[in-house]
C-alpha cells in the first residue's frame, strides 16, 4: 500500500511536469512568439527585442524551460498586461469562488445521484428506471450553456423566482451573501454531474445487490432498509470516490461555461474573457494551476480508494 | 493455430475472430451475433434511425427545401413560424429550417471528421505504446495523462485562441483533445493481446513489429475503436457547440447548430423561442443518438468477448 502510494505520487509529479511542458510548448506556438503574444499587436520592435532579452527568450529552449519551471516553483505564474496584475493575484481572487461553485455542485449532485442510483437499482428495468436513465442521457448530452439558459428562462424570466445572474462580488464571503444568485449556477453544474453519477451509482448498486454478503445479510433477517443503506450503499460509494476524481476535468470545463453564462466571477469567467482578449499569461498560468489541481485531485481519489476498499490489492 | 500461420503469405482472415484454442466456429457468425444483439437493443435502433434522419435532413433536405442561406434579408428578421417559414426566420432574415440543414452539415461533418482523426491518432499511439512497452510505453502514457489533466474546455479555448478557427483548424483542435481516451483503451487491449499465442507465433515466424501491430493487434481492438469513435462523435458535436458559444468557433458565413443556438440565446428575453429550441433539440437528439449507439455497440461487443 505504501509502495503503491509512493509509485502513484511519483507518477503524479511526472504528470505535473508533463503539464508544464505542454504549456511551455503552447507558449512557443503563440502567434509571433511569446514576446509578440504577451506584449500585444501594437508593441514596437524595440519593445519586443527588449522583452525577449529581458525574459531570456533568446536562450536555448531547455534553458528557457528550466527558467520557466524555476519561476513556477517559486510560485510566479506570470504577469497579465491586460489587467496589469500578477496572475497569482488574479488567481487568489477568483479560484476560491470557483472552488465554492464546484464544491457546492458536487455536494448537491451526490445528495441527489446516490439515492437516485439506488432507487434505479431496486426498480431495475421498471418505468422509473427507464425514465431516470433517459433523463440522465439527455442531461449528459445537453450543451451546458443551453441547460443554463433554459433554467434562466424558466426560473428567472417566466417566473421571477431567482435572479438570472450569479452573485457578484470580489470574495467568497460576498458571494455567499447572495445565496439566491447561487441557486441556478449550482443547479446547472449539479444536473450535469447527476446525469453522470447516477448511471455509475446504478450499476455499482446492481452489482453489489447480487453479492454474497447481501444474501447473507438477508438470510440473517436484516431488514431491507438496513441491507440497502448499510451494505449496498456503503459498498457502492467506493467507486464514486474514483468517479469524483475522474470527473474533475469535465466538471471544471462545465464551470467555465456555467460561469460565463451566469457572469459568475470565478476562474472560468476570467479564463473565458482572457481567451477572447488573448491574454496569454492568464490562460497559461491558469492552465498550469488547474492541471496540477486535477492531478492532485485524482491522486487523492486513488489514495482514498485504496484506503476505503481493503479488498483492493495493489502490486 | 500457432503452426498454421504462414511466415510470409497472408494470415487467415479468421485470425481476428477464431476463439483461441477454442472450438471451431463458422467465420462471420460472431459478427452476426453482434448484429443480432445490437438490433435487439431498441434504443440503439432508435439511435441509428435518428442519425440517418439527421444526415438525410442536413445533406439531402436542401435539395427539396430551397432557402437563401447566402444573402441576409433585413426585411424579414425574427419572423415567427408561418407557412412560408415553418420555423420562422432568425435575426438577419435567414430561414431557420434551412439554416438548421446547413448548420447540421457542419456539425455532422466536424463531429465525424474530428472523431475519426482522434481515433486514428489514438489507435496508433495506444497500439505502439502497448506493443513496444517499457520506457516508451511509460513516456507515451504520461503524455496522455498530462493532456488529460488539463480540462478539455480550457485546452480547446487556449488552442482556439492561438489559431484562426477555420473549419479544418477546429477539426484538428477537437481531435487533439479527443484522442486520449482511445489511446488509453487501445493500449490496454494491446497489452493483453501481445502475449497471445498468435502474436507470439507471428513474432516467432519473423513478422516485423509494424506488421504485427497492423495485422494482428489492430483488427482485434477494432471493436473498442468503433465504440470509442461513436462516443467521440457525440463529444465532438458538443465541443463544437461550446466553441461556437464561447465565440471561438468557425466564423460566418460558416454555421453550425451550436452557432445557431448561441446566436438565438441572445434573444432569450424577447420570446423568440424558434431561435432557441430547434437548434438545441437538434444537438441534443443527435448527441443522445450517438451515445445510444455507442452504448449498444459496447454491450453487443461484450457478447463477443464472452464468446471467446
Amino acid at each position: 500500500m505504501t509502495a503503491y502510494i509512493i509509485r502513484r505520487l511519483i507518477q503524479a509529479v511526472i504528470v505535473v511536469f508533463g503539464v508544464t511542458i505542454i504549456v511551455f510548448i503552447i507558449l512557443h506556438l503563440l502567434p509571433g512568439g511569446p514576446a509578440r503574444a504577451l506584449l500585444g499587436p501594437r508593441a514596437t520592435p524595440q519593445a519586443i527585442h527588449q522583452f525577449i532579452v529581458q525574459n531570456g527568450y533568446n536562450l536555448p529552449l531547455p534553458v528557457q524551460y528550466g527558467r520557466y519551471v524555476w519561476h513556477l516553483l517559486q510560485g510566479n505564474l506570470g504577469y497579465s498586461y491586460h489587467y496589469n496584475q500578477t496572475v497569482n493575484s488574479l488567481l487568489a481572487q477568483d479560484l476560491p469562488k470557483s472552488a465554492l461553485l464546484v464544491g457546492l455542485s458536487y455536494i448537491v449532485a451526490l445528495v441527489i445521484a446516490v439515492p437516485l442510483g439506488i432507487l434505479q437499482a431496486i426498480r431495475r428495468n421498471k418505468p422509473i428506471d427507464y425514465t431516470v436513465t433517459g433523463a440522465a442521457f439527455i442531461g449528459y448530452s445537453m450543451p451546458v450553456f443551453w441547460l443554463a439558459f433554459l433554467l434562466i428562462l424558466g426560473f428567472a424570466i417566466s417566473f421571477h423566482l431567482l435572479p438570472p445572474e450569479g452573485p457578484q462580488g470580489g470574495t467568497v464571503g460576498a458571494v455567499l451573501q447572495q445565496p439566491l444568485g447561487l441557486v441556478l449556477p449550482v443547479a446547472t453544474l449539479a444536473i450535469v454531474t447527476v446525469a453522470l453519477f447516477s448511471r455509475f451509482m446504478r450499476s455499482a448498486a446492481i452489482e453489489n445487490m447480487v453479492q454474497d454478503y447481501v444474501r447473507t445479510a438477508r438470510a440473517k433477517g436484516v431488514s431491507e432498509f438496513s441491507v440497502l443503506f448499510r451494505h449496498v450503499l456503503r459498498n457502492s460509494l467506493i467507486p464514486i470516490i474514483t468517479l469524483i476524481g475522474l470527473s474533475l476535468p469535465a466538471t471544471l470545463s462545465g464551470a467555465v461555461v456555467t460561469e460565463s453564462v451566469f457572469n459568475y466571477p470565478g476562474m472560468g469567467l476570467l479564463f473565458w474573457t482572457s481567451a477572447q482578449n488573448k491574454d496569454f499569461p492568464v490562460l497559461l498560468g491558469f492552465t498550469v494551476v488547474v492541471g496540477a489541481a486535477t492531478v492532485v485531485g485524482s491522486l487523492l481519489a486513488d489514495i482514498l480508494y485504496a484506503v476505503a476498499d481493503p479488498r483492493v490489492r495493489y502490486t | 493455430m500457432a503452426i498454421g500461420v504462414a511466415p510470409t503469405g497472408l494470415e487467415p482472415a479468421s485470425a481476428a475472430t477464431t476463439p483461441e484454442g477454442g472450438e471451431a466456429q463458422a467465420v462471420g457468425s460472431i459478427w452476426k451475433l453482434i448484429f443480432d444483439v445490437f438490433v435487439q437493443n431498441r434504443l440503439a435502433v432508435l439511435g441509428v434511425a435518428i442519425v440517418v434522419f439527421m444526415a438525410l435532413f442536413s445533406f439531402v433536405g436542401p435539395f427539396f427545401y430551397h432557402t437563401n442561406q447566402v444573402n441576409t434579408n433585413l426585411n424579414q428578421v425574427t419572423l415567427p413560424p408561418s407557412l412560408k417559414h415553418p420555423l420562422g426566420t432568425d435575426d438577419v432574415g435567414y430561414d431557420v429550417l434551412g439554416r438548421l440543414m446547413k448548420g447540421g452539415q457542419s456539425s455532422l461533418e466536424v463531429g465525424l471528421a474530428a472523431a475519426l482523426l482522434a481515433s486514428l491518432l489514438g489507435t496508433a499511439w495506444g497500439a505502439v505504446a502497448g506493443y513496444v512497452g517499457g520506457w516508451l510505453d511509460g513516456l507515451m502514457m504520461r503524455v496522455v495523462d498530462s493532456i488529460l489533466a488539463i480540462p478539455p474546455l480550457l485546452l480547446i479555448l487556449l488552442l482556439a485562441s492561438i489559431f484562426v478557427p477555420t473549419i479544418p483548424v477546429v477539426i484538428l483542435v477537437i481531435a487533439f483533445i479527443s484522442w486520449l481516451g482511445c489511446a488509453r483503451l487501445v493500449r490496454g487491449d494491446t497489452l493483453s493481446l501481445r502475449v497471445r499465442d498468435y502474436v507470439q507465433a507471428a513474432r516467432a515466424s519473423g513478422s516485423r513489429s509494424g506488421r504485427i501491430v497492423l495485422r494482428h493487434i489492430v483488427p482485434n481492438v477494432i471493436g473498442t475503436i468503433v465504440v470509442q469513435t461513436t462516443f467521440s462523435v457525440a463529444d465532438s458535436i458538443l465541443l463544437l457547440a461550446y466553441l461556437s458559444y464561447l465565440g471561438l468557433g468557425p466564423p460566418p458565413p460558416a454555421s453550425n447548430w451550436g452557432d445557431m443556438l448561441s446566436n438565438g440565446l441572445n434573444y432569450l428575453y424577447d420570446g423568440y423561442w424558434w431561435l432557441i429550441y430547434p437548434a438545441g433539440i437538434a444537438i441534443v437528439i443527435t448527441v443522445v443518438a450517438f451515445n445510444f449507439i455507442g452504448d449498444a455497440l459496447r454491450d453487443s461487443l461484450e457478447v463477443r468477448l464472452q464468446q471467446r
